[in-house]
């Protein structure tokens, strides 16, 4: 894969945590000595909107957004969100979801419903799909709030990047007391 | 070693280790992370400004004491700050004065995208537009030298994309030497009046003309040939798109956008068959060069409006048939429901919407979280036009409209913004009677951006304990003799106030007093008992539902018969504003 770059997108709602996954992600990437680049919008969409990180790495990345329809990689911290954005993936892609749902404004409201067998529709489209229960694993690992490392842990196995990488990684960038908790639930999430 | 850092981090860096030592800004998206980043540098005194005329006169003041200086802010901001900044072109500087500004194209979290380039050209200032992370660095760095070789402030451009995109960052050493900051009399360089400024001015016209040449061989401003064929001049995060985009181009990457290097334009124009010109917003570039009497595309290929990608100038250069782009299968999903920013639970602001959408009240909004006041189910804004409007629009609303729609017209603002330019405009509304009721939401932060202290929350950028606004004093003193204080979270209360004071005839302000519920610490905000909805005695008639509240979900029955509403104990903060509005007792602390 000299030249190629691989195409990373993280989605979710605001305040799941997506950031921190996506700065986890890049350490990682520049650890095993890529280039990366990494792109997301602040402010107005953390208030429960919709958001998107992107990451990017290979030999040499220009551009910090990935470009439309040549996501190699989705990873879903939510189930409608992942949905959502499946039109940024090219053909073949990998989809990685979390069995997690969070109702939008129009279904709090009980004005639309939450889309039925969405796991389905995605699978449909992406036969390389894992939906990840990350809540219940992480209760497993110790803490509902390593949800996130799961999913991680889930992607990880996708990508050519050794094990000592990723442990390094997620010292560097998880507080000292969660880290044990999250190392069991990145080996767990590794594991699927 | 290299590090990832956001453009925003790299900005911080740059600062540090050009030797600046102070710095101010106004929080504002996508620019509010660099003075975030720069308290990680203890050399430098860092704070927050209550807006960004302030921000800039405190870097200019700075500078004229001998020190480098830094002000930062958002596109929208250079406006707040244009005044200190176009005669502060003519004064020049004594240490290094550079004024970061960062663009917001496709309006991601903005209420227009005016293209900040067109302020460097204004204000005869020179502006360096970096295109990654190390270049916000490098830029940094340079500019801080720039200011001191040509003796002018210099603008830095970023945009959402470069601020907020993190790349690969080798670090470098602060330097040292620089000279010790001291007063030094200059009344004709510093005292702006006509006779100095008349002498002033002819200086910032050579001066244009010697960045200008200095553009023409600096390495900032590079050519990378390749085709002979196609070459594009670009600048900046569309640099990155149209390497990617169009990669056997030519490319004049340009590193300073302002002034232009005219001959090294000449000299890439010269070498390529055909020119074109790709940036997002204004074609600023391309104008200059057309009226260079290069024969250059631009705007006729790409958009005037939002961001541009790798993707879209490959469509706008294949439907131009410059190039030939494979077509590409389009995956199709179903529509869902959007999900749109929304107050959080427990957010103080949601009761007051609440009360004022039932009041009826035609309510002039402003800048902040409380913008969002105006999504259904609220419905309870009218107008957000930019930062402090709110009550100066009311005052002048209320003088084109008959005495009974008078009575409706309600201006909602922020603490931070009412501190940043609606003290002027209730002045205003004081000093001329105008009738209009004013709302100030006093959470005791500036929270859109990310929960920034500001002069009424008690504490500055470090965190350090300092001097606090009263809000209500502020008020009277400037001249509004009914000023009242009520709890958001008490409905009938706030309903009670909104009424009085809008069937009041004269000026009046009601100032909220529940602090937002993300800032965490001692007399801050404080969680209450966790509700649930009594599922035996909800009748779902949904009257919960109105304040549109995360927390609160409707749960349709399956067997078609009424559903009722569930609170998600994860997610509630037990602000009881929806056990108000409960008629049935319903809703209770969870057991």
């Amino acid at each position: 894969m000299d030249t190629a770059i691989t195409n990373i997108l993280l989605v979710g709602v605001g305040g799941q945590g997506i950031l921190l996954a996506s700065e986890i992600l890049s350490e990682a990437f520049m650890l095993a000595g890529f280039d990366v680049k990494k792109s997301e919008i602040h402010g107005m969409s953390q208030r429960g909107g919709s958001v998107v990180s992107h990451v990017r790495f290979g030999k040499e990345v220009f551009s910090p957004v990935v470009p439309e329809g040549q996501g190699d990689i989705l990873f879903g911290f939510e189930l409608l969100e992942t949905y959502r954005y499946l039109s940024l993936l090219k053909p073949g892609a990998t989809v990685v979801a979390n069995d997690y749902k969070i109702a939008p404004p129009s279904v709090l409201l009980g004005q639309a419903v939450y889309p039925q067998a969405l796991p389905e529709k995605i699978k449909a489209t992406f036969p390389d799909f894992l939906l990840v229960d990350g809540q219940g694993l992480a209760l497993r690992a110790g803490d509902v709030r390593a949800a996130n490392t799961v999913m991680l842990g889930a992607v990880s196995k996708r990508l050519q990047i050794a094990d000592a990488v990723w442990q390094q990684a997620l010292e560097k960038m998880v507080p000292k007391k969660a880290l044990e908790i999250n190392l069991k639930a990145f080996a767990m999430g590794r594991e699927l | 070693m290299k590090e990832i850092l956001s453009g925003n981090e790299a900005f911080a860096r740059g600062a540090y280790e050009a030797g600046c030592l102070v710095a101010s800004a106004y929080p504002g998206t996508p620019s509010t992370e660099i003075l975030e980043n720069v308290i990680n540098y203890k050399e430098i005194n860092a704070s927050w400004a209550p807006n960004e005329k302030v921000a800039l006169e405190v870097a200019i003041g700075a500078s004229f004491g001998g020190a480098r200086a830094l002000a930062c802010m958002k596109h929208v901001g250079v406006n707040v700050a244009a005044d200190p900044l176009f005669t502060a072109s003519y004064t020049g500087v004594k240490g290094g004065l550079v004024l970061v500004a960062a663009d917001d194209p496709e309006m991601h979290s903005s209420q227009d995208e005016q293209d900040s380039r067109n302020y460097a050209r204004f204000a005869k200032v020179p502006m360096l537009e970096p295109a990654d992370s190390q270049e916000c660095l490098a830029f940094t760095r340079l500019a801080f030298e720039l200011s001191e070789q040509f003796d002018t402030p210099v603008m830095l451009r970023s945009c959402t994309r470069i601020s907020h995109g993190k790349s690969l960052v080798e670090l470098g050493e602060r330097v040292s030497g620089l000279p010790a900051p001291k007063l030094v009399k200059d009344a004709p360089k510093l005292v702006m009046l006509p006779g100095n400024a008349r002498v002033r001015h002819p200086m910032v016209e050579e001066r244009t003309v010697k960045l200008s040449e200095y553009g023409d061989s600096a390495a900032i401003n590079r050519m990378e040939l390749h085709s002979s064929e196609i070459g594009v001049i670009c600048a900046g995060v569309t640099y990155q798109y149209v390497r990617e985009a169009l990669p056997d181009a030519s490319v004049l990457k340009l590193g300073m956008v302002w002034p232009l290097p005219a001959k090294l334009i000449q000299e890439f124009a010269s070498k390529v068959a055909q020119l074109f010109v790709v940036e997002e917003l204004d074609p600023f570039i391309e104008d200059q060069v057309k009226a260079m009497g290069i024969a250059c595309q631009g705007k006729e290929l790409t958009t005037l409006c939002g961001e541009l990608s790798p993707g879209r100038i490959q469509a706008a250069f294949d439907k131009a048939g410059i190039i030939k782009v494979a077509a590409s299968e389009a995956i199709a999903i179903e529509p869902v429901p959007p999900r749109p920013p929304n107050m959080c639970p427990g957010c103080p602001h949601r009761g007051v919407f609440y009360q004022l959408n039932r009041a009826n009240a035609y309510v002039t909004g402003d800048i902040g979280c409380y913008t969002l006041g105006f999504m259904p189910p609220l419905n309870a804004m009218d107008t957000c036009v930019c930062m402090g409007a709110s009550i100066s629009m009311a005052s002048g609303m209320v003088r084109a409209l008959p005495p009974e729609e008078q009575k409706r017209v309600v201006a909602v603002i922020g603490d931070s913004t009412f501190l940043h330019t609606g003290i002027n405009s209730l002045m205003e509304m004081a000093w001329n009677k105008a009738p209009a009721t004013v709302i100030i939401l006093d959470n005791r932060i500036t929270a859109m951006t990310g929960r920034q202290e500001n002069p009424a929350s008690g504490f500055t950028l470090s965190g350090d304990e300092t001097s606090m606004v009263n809000i209500p004093e502020l008020c009277r003193v400037l001249g509004i003799k009914h000023v009242r204080v009520v709890d958001p979270y008490d409905l009938d209360a706030t309903r009670l106030a909104i009424e009085e004071e809008m069937n009041r005839p004269e000026p009046s302000v009601i100032i909220t007093n529940r602090p937002c519920c993300l800032i965490k610490g001692a007399d801050r905000f404080e969680k209450g008992k966790v509700l649930e909805v009594d599922q035996g005695k909800c009748t779902g008639c949904k009257a919960c539902l109105r304040i549109g509240c995360p927390a609160i979900e409707w749960k349709p029955n399956p067997d078609g018969n009424k559903g009722k509403a569930f609170i998600d104990p994860q997610l509630c903060t037990g602000c009881t504003v929806c056990q108000q509005l409960c008629k049935f007792n319903a809703i209770g602390g969870r057991k």
